[in-house]
């Protein structure tokens, strides 16, 4: 952690016209995340959290270049995302894997559209099908596959064409609780072995303080960053069960406080 | 590590026991109402439960059958109708599925050509059959046109169709990637459009030969079409069955070729019933 600022998010806005649920035809202006700020260092690996409707996929998205914000900007070294770009690789929930290739031909896809050579192509496969523990799958095609081979073969595509960041959208949230924890623990040793910079969005607390040196909680309606917390957690692998580490648990009870302080205002109407 | 032991055991095929009598069973459990079906078309008119004149038993449609294969007359008509069903519905498979892809992916195309498409699609091709004879003669052309005719719109409203429906999901998750669009359109929408088109394709083959048996009955010098009619018109009834089951024949054997075909280009798919 060489803790050079590599993503920086200055007062991002977006908004989105909606179709007014009650007045028929009138089209009305939708707030998904306001004022959000916050900087990620490269090779952080920084978690996400927030229930559902705090504007985490606009984020993705944003991050992604697939949409542009409507006010703020998002610098990436320095330099303003202005599209989509093989230095972000994206991770989705659904996996999006592309069901007529295989899974080598899956993990080739980024690589054959940034114009590597077909061998080179090959060989990088090979590597990432290896690092994610499917060398023997390589030929099987995504319906072949189970759910967490589906997602070690879309985390593998998105390593493949090397981005310094890679986002990560619920990726485990399909996944059964015991592959997930494999998954987690997976990711991590990945993370380090690849020293890539890492957003994971999630709704689960667990995974988010498991995973994250830093979680950033936010806050729904309209999404934003509501606190920042560090995770002192150091041996996360070496650890046999680092979930009932007293570090674990009091980090764990924080992130959960900040994010029920809403519902209790709520309660209490 | 252990999960991936026993992913790998659990996709492992189990060997199949008791193979051929499997495949026994199976080749019984189709062929016996179809057989069932053979046999009593034969028996029926023999027990005079049906005319003979008008309903000839299975076995002397079979050898009138045989009679016209030897002579080459089954081959002559059969050749016709085959060559003018391929040739329509090559036609419109070069012009539908480019078109189809071209409306499917600008939208100003949908939106200008949908009020026509709408209005062709609910024509029946037949009830065009006269404006065609009118135009083209009754020659080829005007069978191939009809053909050609019919079997463009279920191909060209399912290509349409099918580049609509690509899953949003695989178009960000390929734009991501910062593809471009034309990378897009040729690695992303034309192959996850390949299914739906296939299903366009085979209504399409249905299609073309039920337009072409009844332009041919119409108008027509020759073709499977025309020696139903003709045999009907010259009371050669086993000749006339003998036609038709020709017909069901060709029918079939388009179907499975073209079944044939889509299983090669969607062997991605999951089968439906797994």
């Amino acid at each position: 952690m060489t803790g050079t600022e590599k993503i920086r998010f200055e007062r991002v806005t977006k908004t989105f016209t909606v179709r007014d649920t009650k007045q028929k035809g009138v089209m009305q202006e939708f707030t998904a995340v306001k004022d959000l700020s916050f900087t990620v260092k490269e090779g952080e690996f920084l978690t996400l959290v927030g229930p559902s409707g705090c504007g985490k996929s606009t984020l993705l998205d944003l991050l992604g270049g697939l949409s542009m914000p409507t006010r703020g900007r998002i610098l990436i070294d320095g330099e303003k995302i202005t599209g989509p770009g093989l230095d972000r690789g994206i991770v989705f929930q659904q996996y999006a894997l592309f069901p007529w290739k295989t899974a080598r031909g899956n993990i080739e896809f980024g690589l054959e559209a940034k114009g590597v050579p077909k061998q080179e192509r090959r060989e990088r496969a090979e590597h990432f099908l290896a690092l994610v523990g499917l060398s023997h799958f390589a030929d099987r095609y995504p319906h072949e596959l189970s759910g967490g081979m589906k997602q070690r073969v879309a985390i593998a595509r998105s390593l493949a064409f090397n981005p310094d960041v890679l986002l990560m959208d619920e990726p485990f949230a399909a996944l059964d609780a015991q592959t997930r924890e494999s998954l987690q623990s997976e990711l991590l040793r990945i993370w380090e072995k690849t020293k890539k910079t890492i957003i994971f969005i999630t709704h689960g607390i667990d995974e988010a303080v498991y995973l994250g040196e830093r979680v950033v909680v936010l806050t729904p309606g309209p999404g934003t960053v509501k606190t920042i917390v560090d995770i002192p957690l150091k041996s996360r692998l070496e650890d046999a069960d680092i979930r009932s580490h007293s570090d674990f648990v009091k980090a764990r009870h924080e992130v959960w406080s900040l994010l029920h302080e809403h519902e209790y205002q709520g309660a209490h109407i | 590590m252990e999960t991936i032991k026993s992913i790998q055991s659990a996709v492992e095929p189990r060997k199949p026991k008791l193979f051929v009598f499997s495949s026994l069973q199976k080749v019984f459990k189709q062929s016996i109402v179809l057989v069932a079906l053979f046999l009593l078309w034969e028996i029926a008119p023999r027990i005079g439960l049906v005319d003979q004149a008008f309903f000839p038993k299975f076995s002397s449609v079979v050898v009138s059958w045989w009679n016209m294969v030897i002579s080459g007359e089954l081959f002559a008509h059969f050749m016709a109708s085959i060559t003018r069903s391929v040739s329509g519905f090559a036609l419109a498979l070069l012009i539908a599925i480019p078109l189809g892809l071209m409306i499917g992916w600008y939208p100003l195309a949908r939106e200008l050509l949908n009020p026509v498409l709408e209005l062709f699609r609910n024509t029946a091709a037949l009830a065009l059959l006269p404006v065609f004879m009118l135009l083209l003669g009754i020659g080829e052309t005007s069978k191939v046109a009809i053909v050609l005719f019919a079997c463009t719109w279920p191909v060209l409203l399912n290509t349409i169709a099918a580049v609509g429906n690509v899953d949003p999901l695989l178009i960000k998750s390929a734009r991501s990637m910062n593809i471009s669009s034309y990378q897009l359109f040729l690695k992303v929408i034309l192959p996850a459009s390949v299914p739906t088109i296939f299903t366009g394709i085979r209504m399409a083959g249905t299609g073309a030969i039920l337009v072409l048996i009844a332009a041919e009955m119409v108008g027509a010098k020759e073709g499977l079409g025309y020696l139903i009619t003709y045999s009907q018109y010259n009371f050669q009834i086993p000749e006339m069955y003998a036609g038709i089951l020709t017909i069901a024949l060709l029918g079939l054997l388009i179907n499975q070729g073209l079944s044939m075909l889509e299983r090669k280009f969607s062997k991605w798919k999951q089968p439906v019933n797994s």
